[in-house]
């Protein structure tokens, strides 16, 4: 255990460097997350990881009393009762709709069909999108891969995550709208944040702390 | 084939049926020696009944179809019926009144969470006494009910839901702004407040009074010097803790941030936090304006236990879980 006494949710994947540069600078030994990207459970520091998305679901648990997920995933799963208690400001990121260059196919179907069809891995936030902007939309749920939805014709757009656009430009597609631009975040459980109250500050305190700044605009 | 029964609902064995009936005599042991009555009141009521608890009420979540005209509802909790019943048959009662109840009640869930559709509560609600000393009973029996049920490791949460609105408007946030800042504060989303606090045209010294605020939590909180605009917001949970005897005052933690998103609390809220459990196991506080729904004007203060929760945190400390 660390020496906060807090169990730590970091995530795998994009935000993992982030996240771990962040416990280095509470102090948190990371060379074994680092060095060992096969086990899920550091008992030793304190740390769990697991998918970004899961965090919400191990913190509001009491799994874990902190985590870090990305602030796509709390909108996404706002039900979760957690708390979020600061902005990282690492792993920028946009949730955008996109489609394939040229004339926007979604914007076609609206016109001449009434509805588009838009395949996403955030089923909740591009429904609110659509809705709030007063457009149909069908939404098909895929686990990964989005850009491949437009081009194989499963969807005439898309709404997913981008941080540089490359993947997006390598696809053929396009940024049509941008939904929200979002970072990582510190999230708490609801208990744990009254009962170790003093612990959680603490940290929180530390891993917010910016000695990098610059580094993250760039 | 056999048959299923509704996700959120469970059906419940001998074997946990007579752990849960030790946890209910225990609770009702204590609710019947500090003075309350048991009361019963009908599963269905009529839904106007139910919803005079105002929108931001619990909703109701289950309708039923009664005969031809009727529009009947499962009840959401117990302290609305039990406020119906104070008005209709003790009006003019001589006050304070003291109920008790072990009663299933029913939510809306998100299916296949987990999470129970029907639950069982035991509770109090002590209506017409005097806000801190009614507090400080309904706080007393609720810890020592707690206590008798065996449970030795809980805490319980204390906030004040008219601190943070009337900071903002002594600091002069006018109401829709308010608005926006509590409906961040009522999800405890911490980067939304301090993004809607800084987009306020108010002093800086303000804006910092009212972005830290929301974070202070924990018994150091009352003991040290505070911000004179806070000093006076904070009387009443000081007040309160103040009044308690010593061991129940140690399980106090008080929490400024503390902004229920629904309900009918108006002053007073608490909650009770069992370390290995990652939600509250009871939950309760002051409301001034409910009974005055049922043409009674009067205050009241309860609280309700979830029996299972506490069944569960009881099974946790057997197993000698430490609070992580």
């Amino acid at each position: 255990m660390n020496r906060f006494g807090l169990t730590i949710a970091v995530p795998r994947g994009a935000l993992l460097g982030g996240s771990l540069d962040a416990l280095d600078r509470a102090s948190i030994d990371t060379s074994e997350i680092r060095s060992n990207d096969r086990k899920l459970l550091f008992a030793d520091v304190g740390v769990v990881t697991m998918r970004p998305s899961d965090v919400p679901t191990y913190v509001e648990a009491g799994a874990a009393d902190v985590g870090i997920t990305g602030k796509d995933v709390l909108m996404e799963y706002p039900e979760r009762q957690i708390f979020e208690l600061a902005d990282l400001n690492f792993g920028e990121c946009q949730i955008v709709v996109a489609s394939e260059d040229g004339p926007d196919k979604a914007e076609a179907a609206l016109l001449r069909l009434g509805v588009m069809r838009i395949a996403t891995k955030y089923p909740r936030i591009a429904a609110e999108y659509f809705e709030q902007s007063g457009r149909q939309a069908e939404i098909v749920t895929v686990n990964g891969s989005v850009e491949l939805a437009p081009l194989t014709g499963l969807a005439d757009a898309i709404v997913d995550l981008t941080a540089t656009g490359i993947t997006l430009q390598e696809n053929g597609l396009v940024v049509r709208e941008v939904i929200a631009t979002v970072t990582a975040r510190l999230v708490a459980n609801r208990v744990a944040h009254r009962l170790k109250a003093v612990a959680i500050e603490e940290f929180a305190s530390l891993i917010s702390a910016e000695p990098n700044a610059q580094a993250t605009k760039a | 084939m056999s048959a299923r029964i509704p996700s959120g609902t469970r059906d419940v064995l001998p074997e946990e049926r007579a752990e849960l009936r030790r946890i209910e005599a225990a609770l009702l042991g204590v609710f019947s020696d500090s003075g309350y009555g048991e009361v019963s009141t009908p599963t269905v009521e009529y839904q106007e009944t139910l919803q005079r608890a105002g929108a931001t009420a619990t909703p109701v979540s289950y309708r039923v179809l009664g005969e031809p005209g009727e529009e009947l509802a499962l009840r959401s909790d117990m302290t609305v019926p039990i406020a119906r019943v104070a008005s209709s048959r003790y009006r003019d009662a001589e006050m304070p009144l003291r109920f008790c109840y072990v009663a299933l009640a029913y939510r809306a869930v998100t299916p296949h969470r987990g999470q129970p559709r029907e639950f069982l509560q035991a509770g109090v609600e002590l209506i017409g006494a005097e806000v801190i000393s009614g507090c400080a009973e309904t706080l007393t029996v609720l810890c020592r009910a707690i206590e008798a049920s065996g449970l030795k490791d809980f805490y319980v949460g204390v906030g004040d839901s008219a601190l943070y609105p009337s900071l903002l408007a002594s600091c002069g946030v006018d109401p829709d702004a308010s608005e926006t800042v509590l409906k961040e504060l009522g999800d405890r989303d911490y980067v939304g407040i301090d993004r809607e606090l800084r987009a306020l045209d108010i002093a800086v010294d303000q804006i910092d009074l009212l972005t830290k605020v929301p974070r202070m939590r924990g018994a150091e909180v009352l003991s040290g010097s505070l911000d004179p605009a806070l000093d006076s917001a904070v009387s009443s949970i000081r007040d309160l803790v103040g009044s308690l005897e010593p061991d129940v005052a140690a399980r106090m933690i008080p929490d400024l941030g503390r902004f229920p998103r629904m309900g009918y609390y108006s002053g007073v809220v608490f909650e009770v936090y069992d370390p290995r459990l990652g939600e509250p196991i009871a939950s309760g506080g002051y409301y001034a304006d409910l009974l005055g729904r049922f043409g009674m004007p009067v205050g009241g203060v309860g609280f309700a236990i979830d029996v299972d929760l506490l069944h569960a945190a009881l099974a946790g400390e057997e197993r000698g879980e430490t609070g992580r």
